[in-house]
């Protein structure tokens, strides 16, 4: 069970003189039950990505396998698709509509054509799954708080079972405790399903504490791809791509050049407060 | 009296279900007292319904007060007579760069505003120029804005409105889409307008690492101002932010840890600078 994608191209307007060349040669394995983070500066082609992965968009040139089978195969069913692999966009409490809560929850399943009691239990788990209480399932989503509203829109797609969740940005606008909230819940939900999360995100310290994997995208092409604590080594190259290392990086690299042996591959303030306590108590 | 004066400003709005019947209501700005003086560098924090948002719109009179009052440069916003000049004393950004930029080519945009105010031809032109320039934007005036790069379409966003010569421009989570690069370019065109044109600056936003230069910083719970100080005051209260629903900046949270485990530091470090100067001085300090 994975996702493969072989030499994708995509050019946007191919045969236009304003043809974009938005991935390039682009080729990943994404493999079962990995907390994946994927960065880029706006432009860079994370959100054409991630629409191929899911088969919104066909690549110019290239493949793309789930579970072995070519997605853009003739009599591949895309629908199926799309409920295993499940995209939220930015700000997804814009796709709110419904008159209660759980209503706008059950939009997906009961569009999947499964009968009405499977249809409210998988609701009411997706529900539980993002940590939305009871008491406000018969309540208008547009009287919710902002991050309710979105836990809501991501419970919607995961009670379609996805098993690979796509997030893009979702803690943009979230205040400090709202981004811990989702992001907590999104770890926990990772670690009792094993689902796939790929986390698209400008927050570097958030990518650095929660994802064991990093895509690093730079105008179309994958410019890294590794385990967090690597990826940030190379904060001098990312900052040429418009992106940063998290700030504990950069105390790391300060204080070793002042003399004191510290690691410098650290990548949250739990490691960098355990790093500097060894040096000092 | 300052550039920004509220005296016990309060606003409430009414909540209606379906049918448009009353079903309570909210108090969104409960009697706050801000007094911002020309030239400030002011941030304002809080969790999402904090009431920063609300508070901010009555600022440039996009709400008026239910109670209490709120001047502008002396204008009281609630004089019709004064709507327009107060608007263009008090400039706005807003969160979302795609939904206020509106002309064509980037010159255009940013021309919008003083076109508007009936300003002639010539000193548009010289306008549009100089806040270009002081977002350091001049050399994409040709460009479409379409093209741009988020933190570019915020700093064009900027520049529409700093051609309008306000005394007083208020930013509400003018970085929440951008990128690091773009919230970088952003904090710093908003800082040199500051710093050296002197215009006021009212910065609402959730990253707290944008706010350590700021002259003051008003933190929002529930439509009232419940901590008041300098940035160094404010992030040395971690706990009390905490419960708040907020943060402090990385550097700051390290430290705060470290103290916690013994080490001995000052309370509301700032900067990495200032961290790592410290923690030198104790290493040296041990001999080693």
């Amino acid at each position: 069970m994975s996702l493969i994608l072989d030499h994708v191209n995509y050019i946007y307007g191919g045969d236009t003189a304003l043809a974009v060349h938005a991935l390039k040669d682009v080729n990943l394995v994404i493999p079962d039950g990995q907390f994946i983070g994927l960065i880029g500066h706006t432009g860079s082609g994370k959100s054409t990505l991630v629409q191929h992965l899911n088969g919104l968009i066909k690549p110019t040139s290239g493949s793309i396998y789930y579970n072995g089978e070519d997605i853009h195969a003739e009599d591949y069913d895309k629908k199926k698709l799309r409920s295993k692999v499940g995209l939220v966009f930015q700000y997804p409490e814009h796709q709110l509509f419904e008159i209660d809560v759980f209503k706008d929850v059950c939009f997906g399943p009961k569009n999947l054509g499964l009968t009405k009691q499977e249809t409210e239990l998988r609701a009411y788990a997706a529900l539980k799954q993002v940590g939305i209480e009871d008491a406000y399932f018969y309540q208008s989503p547009f009287d919710l708080s902002g991050g309710q509203k979105r836990r809501v829109a991501i419970a919607g797609v995961l009670a379609m079972k996805p098993e690979i969740l796509i997030l893009d940005e979702p803690t943009a606008g979230l205040d400090p405790k709202g981004r811990d909230e989702i992001l907590d819940q999104i770890a926990k939900l990772k670690e009792e399903t094993g689902i796939t999360v790929i986390l698209v995100s400008h927050s570097m310290e958030d990518v650095a504490k929660y994802v064991e994997r990093i895509i690093v995208m730079n105008r179309g092409s994958v410019l890294y791809d590794d385990v967090p604590r690597e990826v940030f080594q190379h904060y001098k190259e990312l900052e040429q791509v418009g992106l940063a290392a998290p700030q504990v990086t950069y105390i790391m690299q300060a204080l070793a050049a002042q003399g004191i042996p510290v690691r410098t591959d650290v990548t949250t303030i739990e490691e960098a407060k355990q790093e500097i306590c060894r040096r000092y108590v | 009296m300052g550039i920004i004066k509220t005296d016990k400003l309060v606003f409430e709005y009414i909540r209606r279900d379906e049918e448009g019947n009353v079903e309570g209501i909210t108090r969104a700005v409960d009697e706050v007292d801000l007094d911002v003086k020309q030239g400030d560098f002011i941030a304002i924090l809080g969790h999402n319904g904090s009431g920063k948002s609300t508070l901010a719109k009555h600022i440039n009179a996009i709400l008026y007060p239910t109670e209490g009052t709120v001047w502008v440069d002396g204008m009281d916003t609630q004089d019709e007579s004064k709507l327009w000049n107060i608007r263009q004393e008090a400039g706005m950004v807003f969160q979302n760069p795609d939904n206020q930029i509106i002309g064509q080519v980037v010159e255009e945009d940013v021309g919008f505003g003083p076109e508007n105010m009936g300003v002639p031809t010539k000193e548009i032109w010289e306008r549009v120029e100089e806040s270009l320039k002081a977002v350091g934007m001049y050399e994409y005036r040709k460009h479409s804005p379409n093209k741009l790069s988020g933190g570019q379409k915020q700093r064009v966003s900027i520049a529409g409105v700093i051609a309008m010569h306000p005394k007083c421009i208020i930013l509400d989570e003018p970085t929440a889409m951008l990128d690091p690069n773009g919230r970088k370019e952003v904090i710093r065109a908003v800082r040199a307008l500051n710093d050296v044109e002197g215009i006021t600056v009212i910065l609402i936003t959730h990253y707290m690492e944008e706010i350590i230069h700021a002259d003051m910083v008003y933190v929002m719970d529930k439509g009232h101002v419940a901590m008041e100080g300098t940035p160094r005051e404010i992030f040395s209260r971690v706990e009390e932010l905490k419960e708040l629903r907020l943060d402090v900046p990385q550097v700051t949270l390290l430290a705060y840890e470290l103290k916690q485990s013994g080490m001995d530091l000052p309370d509301g470090i700032l900067t990495i600078k200032e961290l790592t100067e410290v923690l030198a001085a104790q290493y040296k300090g041990q001999g080693r």
